[in-house]
């Protein structure tokens, strides 16, 4: 008990919060830094844009989170969000499907649209938003039932099968794309909490493309994953973006420049600089990305 | 190097220390285990008389035309036919030589009040047994119980003695010709309470107990843990939410028998709700127990890791659909736990109930939620304070019985426990 509550602590969402509350406070240490912003640079904007974000603002109580932060995300792009530690990138991406909604005292101002559409209108329902925006998230978080279950649980609760077969067909097809069938088809009624890490991360996708969204949020999704596995979810990263437009936020610059078109940097709540992924990692506009990226800071 | 040293010298004495606390622990653990030894030696020894019988063997003839009744005779007609003299007959029968009145009144008194009622119930059951002579074995009266199981002392002066010479020398007549017998006391575990020791039950505290209980499951499971879902996952966090649970966790600290007050002065005066039945009582009980199981409840749904509830919000699951797909199923083995302690302690209880009326004198056994009943505690209460020598034995099998329900309890609940915990 002790010990689940533990975790329980530990991987509450106001860890967010905390990380928030540590921004403010780096803010005047950091200013030694002296933070050379007026504006993003680069691209932030895009032709066909899935997402478009303006002058996004969060705050956590009175602390703001995120500045100003204006961003498009492409259709069937891969864009990897990067940045040191506390710096609102995975807050920023929490606000794509309104997830920052579970934490009372998170505040969202600006606008994000989602094919043109505000996400945060009153009109808005969240639950058909995370149906249309699915996450993975760093942690795998099956949940406690057979690996059959943790796919078929979206289509049921969303009632798209009409029968027994649509949703085998459905739950079959969604673990050949995440890569997992060949080595759970024949234990689908196993627990899916008895998988390896790797192969739990990979499940966790299979259960969110078979609600078949249209973007796919992964929060650090290999953080906590061996290479091996790394490289596996990786791979099928580059899969997926054959289907689905793709958010990454990830820690690995390397991984960000595998795996993505675009990157985006931020720091201390800012979005610094954007652009395809190439340049900057070869050729960053920004002093402070450029710092990142080199490793003299993060 | 220094380090090394001072570390050495503070090791002694840390040992040292570490050894007092794990003997310390041990001596408590042994005593406490000594005090539950003795308790239940104790009860077991008091109450393992209860669980058996003594039984007279007497020949009795069920003549037709004394008894007015014929094969073909209807319940009622039995049931109203005079089955006393019929056992006072065979007792004569048997001794003889008994001839004054006082005398006599002593002889009938071996049997138990309740034989005519047993030899009523076997012709009701089997009417062709009208006409004929048969050996039928009678429950003993107390007396002669507590004789043959020793409880009396034979060989203690008579003037010091409950059973005086005579009766003493019927009852030897009796064993020596192998008329008097010992049995399993099922109707211990078939009848209600009796002012006759050997006659009293345990089955109406029992169908008590169990109605109460019913009541109190059906009305607290549901409603405490709606409470506990509310407060834990949709309740705002403000002042009246912060007022609401601080008074949750008083009212778990709240003396019983206040409870009792309350349902004697709402449920049974203002609403009007029957006295002494398992519906007051169960009411009441539930009173008291839901505290217990939403505190538990809440600390359960606490401990259901958070990713989970995002796991299924990420995948559009509705905040109902959350809780109720994930969570809920994740703090089952929780929640129930606490509801099966919420429920012992209901079981257990009785100051509460006495406010209500349960401690009445009921014989009958409780055919419903509003019938007149008592618990199980309240029987052991009653029987306690009795001063036959016979309910001496009761207290402690009542006692023995109001364990095994406790113990069969908290069975289920570990296997429900086992059954429902997932690893996450």
């Amino acid at each position: 008990m002790v010990k689940n509550m533990n975790k329980a602590l530990l991987s509450k969402p106001s860890g967010l919060v905390e990380q928030a509350l540590k921004v403010n406070k780096q803010t005047t240490t950091e200013d030694a830094l002296n933070i050379d912003y007026t504006a993003t640079v680069g691209q932030p904007n895009c032709q066909n844009a899935k997402f478009s974000t303006q002058n996004v603002n969060v705050y956590y109580a009175n602390n703001q989170a995120i500045h100003d932060v204006s961003l498009d995300i492409g259709a069937h792009e891969v864009i990897a969000l990067i940045g040191p530690s506390g710096c609102g990138k995975s807050t920023y991406l929490r606000c794509l499907n309104r997830m920052n909604d579970t934490i009372d005292i998170c505040r969202v101002e600006g606008q994000i649209l989602l094919d043109q559409e505000n996400i945060y209108h009153q009109k808005q329902d969240p639950v058909l938003l995370r149906a249309r925006v699915g996450m993975v998230f760093q942690k795998p978080n099956p949940f406690p039932k057979s690996i059959y279950d943790n796919v078929a649980y979206g289509p049921r609760i969303h009632g798209l099968t009409s029968n027994k077969a649509e949703l085998d067909e459905l739950v079959e097809a969604s673990l050949i794309k995440a890569g997992l069938f060949q080595e759970v088809k024949d234990r689908l009624q196993a627990p899916g909490t008895g998988l390896s890490g790797g192969q739990q991360q990979r499940l966790c996708i299979a259960r969110t493309i078979a609600v078949q969204p249209e973007v796919i949020l992964m929060d650090e999704p290999a953080s906590a994953l061996d290479p091996i596995a790394t490289a596996k979810i990786e791979e099928l990263i580059n899969e997926l973006k054959e289907n689905f437009t793709i958010v990454i936020v990830t820690h690995s610059m390397q991984q960000a420049a595998r795996v993505s078109q675009r990157t985006a940097y931020f720091h201390m709540g800012r979005l610094i600089e954007v652009g395809d992924t190439n340049q900057i990692f070869t050729n960053p506009a920004h002093e402070l990305t450029e710092k990142y990226i080199t490793g003299r800071f993060g | 190097m220094n380090n090394t040293n001072a570390i050495k010298r503070s090791l002694k004495k840390r040992h040292l220390k570490e050894r007092i606390f794990k003997s310390t622990g041990f001596f408590s653990i042994a005593v406490a285990i000594l005090f539950l030894a003795v308790l239940l030696t104790d009860i077991v020894n008091k109450a393992w008389p209860a669980f058996w019988q003594t039984k007279i063997e007497l020949t009795v003839q069920l003549d037709a035309e004394k008894l007015d009744l014929d094969a073909y005779s209807s319940k009622p007609a039995i049931m109203a036919a005079d089955f006393r003299w019929v056992i006072r007959e065979a007792l004569m029968n048997r001794f003889p030589d008994v001839k004054s009145r006082q005398d006599k009144r002593t002889l009938y008194a071996l049997t138990s009040m309740g034989a005519e009622f047993q030899l009523r119930d076997m012709v009701i059951d089997n009417p062709n047994l009208i006409g004929q002579t048969i050996k039928v074995q009678f429950m003993a009266d107390d007396d002669v119980d507590a004789i043959v199981k020793g409880s009396i002392d034979r060989t203690l002066p008579e003037s010091d003695r409950r059973v005086k010479n005579k009766k003493l020398a019927w009852i030897e007549s009796l064993e020596s010709n192998g008329q008097i017998t010992t049995g399993f006391n099922g109707s211990f575990f078939a009848s209600g309470d009796s002012r006759e020791p050997e006659m009293a039950g345990i089955k109406g505290a029992i169908i008590g107990s169990l109605y109460t209980l019913l009541v109190t499951l059906s009305l607290s499971f549901p409603v405490a843990v709606a409470a506990a879902i509310y407060l834990e996952e949709f309740a705002p966090k403000n002042k009246l939410i912060d007022f609401i649970e601080i008074n949750i966790n008083n009212l778990a600290a709240v003396p019983s028998i206040v409870f009792g007050l309350l349902g004697l002065a709402v449920f049974i005066n203002f609403f009007n709700l029957p006295r002494s039945a398992p519906v007051v009582g169960g009411i009441v009980l539930s009173l008291m127990t839901l505290p217990t199981i939403i505190i538990a409840s809440r600390s359960a749904i606490k401990a259901v890791p958070p990713s989970l509830r995002e796991a299924a919000l990420g995948l559009g699951a509705s905040k109902m659909q959350s809780v109720f797909h994930h969570v809920l199923p994740a703090a089952l083995p929780g929640i129930l736990t606490g509801t099966i302690i919420g429920m012992a302690q209901a079981l257990g209880e009785t100051a509460p109930l006495l406010m209500i009326g349960m401690v009445a004198f009921i014989a009958d056994i409780p055919q419903s939620v509003v019938d007149p009943s008592t618990v199980l505690p309240i029987q052991v209460f009653l029987w306690a304070d009795s001063p036959e020598r016979g309910f001496l034995e009761k207290t402690s099998a009542a006692i023995m019985v109001l364990l095994c329900f406790l113990i069969a309890m908290n069975a289920i609940a570990i296997y429900l426990r086992k059954k429902f915990e997932k690893k996450w």
